[in-house]
């Protein structure tokens, strides 16, 4: 850890390379998305770089949490929700996977605004992604969930209580479980749909700081209502108005001289 | 409060013998218990929950979980309630006419279905309610692991939902314990132990019927008794299901 | 602080490429083909139930047509079959339990929701609760043996005696009081639904706001203002409900009814007199009954006692409906 804990908009240091400079490992395409008939985006296109934290900002309603949401085809749970247009990961287009939709979610590990922890106990729901592609033994998969729930900054706090149940850990920690639950099954993008937004300062700054470590070895995508926080962990930040993605740059750019006037005005506070 | 009272005013000496529950229903002006009428209840409730309650919680799952608001999910809540009220003993009249009438004998497995359609209603309305109950996001994040839904239905909707469908499946058991007028026509009775579901088969409710319709002191006193004891059975399993539900929240 | 354990990229490459699915998504289609099929099966049984009612009471329904309906007649040894008095005693004592019913039962929700002291909410509460999973058999034991003596003794003779000279409604108290008989099967009922109405009545009247209750008290309303002006108009899709709830239940009710109606094929006016309800017609004479024109007629009253409870559950959701709408439109 020799890096600040906590960066700020305003820190100095070696300019970030350009998008198009980084081997992108999500590459989104001329996206459109629909609830029944409303169209919630319009024509995105955009590339998500590997092994970097790409942020998604906007006010609420913009389209942020519905394009994080197409990444993983989670719409697909609801038969009148809809995309168009293209999000490759590797080459493979996810909008139009017919087969296979569960092996490409298991590479794309996902965290929701509130902790979902299962109603099983601590262990179990580390194990319960692992056993779903992998069968191991009870030695190894000890060791799974150990590596997951250490990697997640969790193992310290839970190890003596690894069958309790899920429930009985605090905002924060659940929180924490739930990243460690993504990170079991091995994925190589990671989707945080507001993560933090139901938590106390205090957990959040432990998941920033988590976040900070993860995307050494994943693709980290987070959609936060939080502009700080966007500063503060992502390296990149995309921002978003009426389902239409209207700047996108490397975080220093966006925050400190956004080329578009409407981000501009969202970042310094005269909007949203 | 008052007809709590008096059940358990004059059933309670009869509960109180142990005869009652080792000793077949007697004829008229003899002692005698309900054993076989006891042992009957059980293995056809026993049964009966057996049978409904798989068909229940699937039906209800489909509801909940993948036809949620298309027109046949509508459509089959709909009946599911037409047959939650429809009246018990018109159950058992179908379950004459379809299979006592063509197996040419009353049994205890027919009472044993009989029940179990009054069950199934009873569970689905339950199954789809708690399901829908459970969030959304708890489906999303399962999914999101890479789950596929069937298997994110058993293994984390059902486990989350668990209390809320066991209560229904209480509270149904608790009804068709007292159920008697599908019984009458299916079940029958019998005078002696037999726990052959394809035989006539006593149960409590069908005895307490005949014993208190009829003129004899004896008897009635063993309808009192065996009241008692389905009553206190019922109101067990309320209490139970009460708790469970209570301590869920 | 935590700890950084880098994954060798390779390995997890490997393992990557390797892992499958262990169950391929033909589970997928299976269980939910499944769980339809089971909803389907709920489809299927009520056609089962209706068509074979329907086969069961061919003969009936050829010999008699719609007659069955209104013909008082009910002679198994000239095989001479009509449903109006028993489709006439489910009316009267339903008819009656609801009259007797609904109005307590809203006075016992008021009082459990508005007035009783805290201390006595939740053992009454728990006392309705258990009252209302009582089976009915004990209802109509208890009627037979306890109340009917009751009844026939002290109030019987009073009603007909103050009533019974009353001209046009004396008709309804007159003849001997026999202790058994529709008014009793109907006073069961009533007993018998009022603790299944209250339940549904205070549930629903709890989930009212209480600022909503607040505000109206502040205005200056009484406690039956109140009630009457805010909290029924507030709760009137669940309270509807309810009441339709226990209508069905009284309708189809076979045991406590059976136990006290007297069954006796008589098309009587007064009250007191015996009686025969389908529910009740069916407990005592199908497993007795000998001949196939019998057997049908007994079918055809099951038929005519499904229908009758599925068009109350029909009228009430649509009412439910309307009412929803209603109140969709208003806000």
């Amino acid at each position: 850890m020799n890096r600040p804990l906590i960066r700020t908009a305003l820190r100095a240091g070696e300019p970030a390379p350009a998008v198009a400079e980084l081997p992108a490992k999500l590459r989104v395409r001329h996206l459109n998305f629909y609830y029944g008939a409303y169209q919630a985006l319009h024509d995105i296109t955009l590339d998500i770089p590997a092994n970097r934290v790409t942020a998604f900002i906007g006010p609420s309603g913009c389209g942020k949490s519905t394009l994080l949401r197409s990444f993983n085809r989670m719409y697909s749970l609801y038969p009148d929700q809809h995309a168009e247009g293209e999000v490759l990961l590797d080459s493979v287009n996810i909008i139009e996977l017919a087969r296979d939709l569960p092996l490409i979610r298991a590479k794309i590990g996902m965290v929701f605004q509130k902790p979902t922890p299962f109603p099983m106990s601590i262990y179990d729901n580390i194990a319960f992604g692992v056993r779903l592609f992998e069968r191991l033994s009870k030695r190894q998969m000890d060791e799974r969930v150990e590596w997951a729930l250490t990697r997640a900054a969790l193992w310290p706090e839970v190890r003596a209580k690894l069958e309790q149940s899920g429930d009985s850990l605090s905002g924060g920690q659940q929180q924490r479980l739930c990243i460690a639950r993504c990170i079991a099954i091995k994925p190589e993008v990671l989707l945080l749909d507001e993560p933090c937004s139901a938590l106390d300062p205090i957990s959040t700054a432990r998941i920033e700081e988590l976040i900070t470590e993860l995307k050494n070895d994943y693709t980290v995508v987070l959609v936060t209502h939080n502009m700080q926080q966007a500063a503060r962990v992502s390296d990149y930040t995309a921002y978003m108005y009426l389902g239409q993605l209207i700047e996108y740059g490397d975080t220093d750019t966006i925050f400190i001289k956004p080329q578009s006037k409407q981000t501009e005005d969202y970042i310094t506070g005269r909007f949203g | 409060m008052w007809i709590l009272g008096t059940l358990f005013y004059e059933g309670g000496a009869a509960l109180l013998r142990a005869q009652l529950y080792y000793q077949m229903t007697p004829p008229p002006g003899d002692d005698g218990g309900l054993a076989n009428a006891i042992g009957g209840s059980l293995v056809i409730v026993g049964t009966a929950t057996l049978l409904g309650t798989p068909v229940g919680i699937l039906a209800g799952t489909y509801l909940a979980e993948y036809g949620k608001k298309s027109w046949l999910a509508a459509a089959t809540r709909f009946l599911n309630d037409v047959l939650l009220s429809a009246p018990s003993i018109v159950i058992g009249l179908f379950v004459y006419t379809v299979y006592v009438a063509r197996a040419k004998h009353f049994s205890g497995l027919a009472g044993a279905i009989a029940l179990a359609l009054i069950v199934i209603p009873v569970v689905v309305r339950t199954t789809d309610d708690m399901l829908k109950l459970v969030p959304n996001s708890l489906r999303e994040a399962a999914v999101a692991l890479g789950c596929p839904t069937w298997k994110m239905i058993v293994l984390v909707t059902y486990r989350a939902a668990r209390t809320g469908i066991l209560t229904g499946i209480l509270l149904a058991l608790a009804r068709i314990s007292g159920e008697t007028a599908p019984l009458l026509f299916t079940a029958l009775n019998n005078q002696f132990w037999s726990l052959d579901l394809n035989r006539p088969m006593s149960n409590l409710p069908t005895v307490i019927f005949q014993f208190a319709m009829s003129p004899y002191a004896d008897w009635h006193r063993l309808a009192w008794g065996g009241a008692a004891l389905i009553t206190l059975a019922v109101l067990g399993l309320n209490d139970v299901a009460r708790v469970l539900f209570t301590r869920k929240d | 602080m935590s700890a950084v354990l880098p994954i060798s990229e390779s390995a997890r490459t490997d393992e990557v490429a390797a892992r499958s699915p262990r169950h391929g998504s033909w589970g997928d289609a299976l269980f939910e083909n499944l769980t339809r099929l089971f909803a389907l099966l709920v489809f299927a049984l009520l056609a089962a139930i209706l068509i074979s009612l329907v086969i069961g009471s061919e003969l009936t329904l050829q010999k008699y047509g719609l007659g069955f309906l209104w013909s008082a007649q009910w002679d198994p040894v000239q095989e001479n079959f009509g449903a109006l008095v028993p489709i006439y005693g489910t009316l009267v004592t339903s008819l009656i339990a609801m009259l007797i019913g609904v109005p307590v039962s809203f006075g016992i929700a008021l009082f459990l929701t508005e007035l009783s002291p805290t201390w006595l909410k939740r053992p009454l509460g728990t006392a309705i609760e258990l009252l209302a999973a009582i089976p009915s058999i004990i209802y109509g034991m208890w009627g037979l043996f306890v109340f009917a003596p009751l009844f026939q003794a002290h109030v019987q003779p009073a009603l007909i005696e103050s009533l019974g000279s009353v001209p046009g409604l004396g008709r309804l108290f007159a003849g001997p009081p026999l202790g058994i008989g529709m008014l009793t099967a109907g006073l069961i009922l009533s007993i018998m639904v009022i603790p299944f109405i209250a339940a549904v009545m205070r549930d629903v009247f709890e989930l009212v706001p209480p600022l909503l209750k607040e505000s109206a008290y502040a205005l200056g309303a009484t406690t039956w203002e109140v009630m009457w002006r805010v909290v029924l108009p507030y709760t009137k899709v669940g309270v509807v409900g309810g009441i339709m709830l226990g209508l069905g239940r009284a309708l189809g009710e076979t045991m406590a009814v059976t136990f006290v109606i007297g069954n006796a094929y008589q098309l009587a006016a007064s009250l007191m007199a015996p009686g025969n309800s389908i529910a009740s017609a069916l407990a005592n004479e199908f497993t007795e009954a000998v001949g196939d024109v019998y057997f049908s007629a007994l079918i055809e009253l099951g038929l005519l006692l499904f229908l009758i409870t599925t068009i109350v559950l029909a009228f009430s959701k649509l009412l439910l409906m309307r009412l929803a709408r209603h109140e969709g439109a208003r806000t």
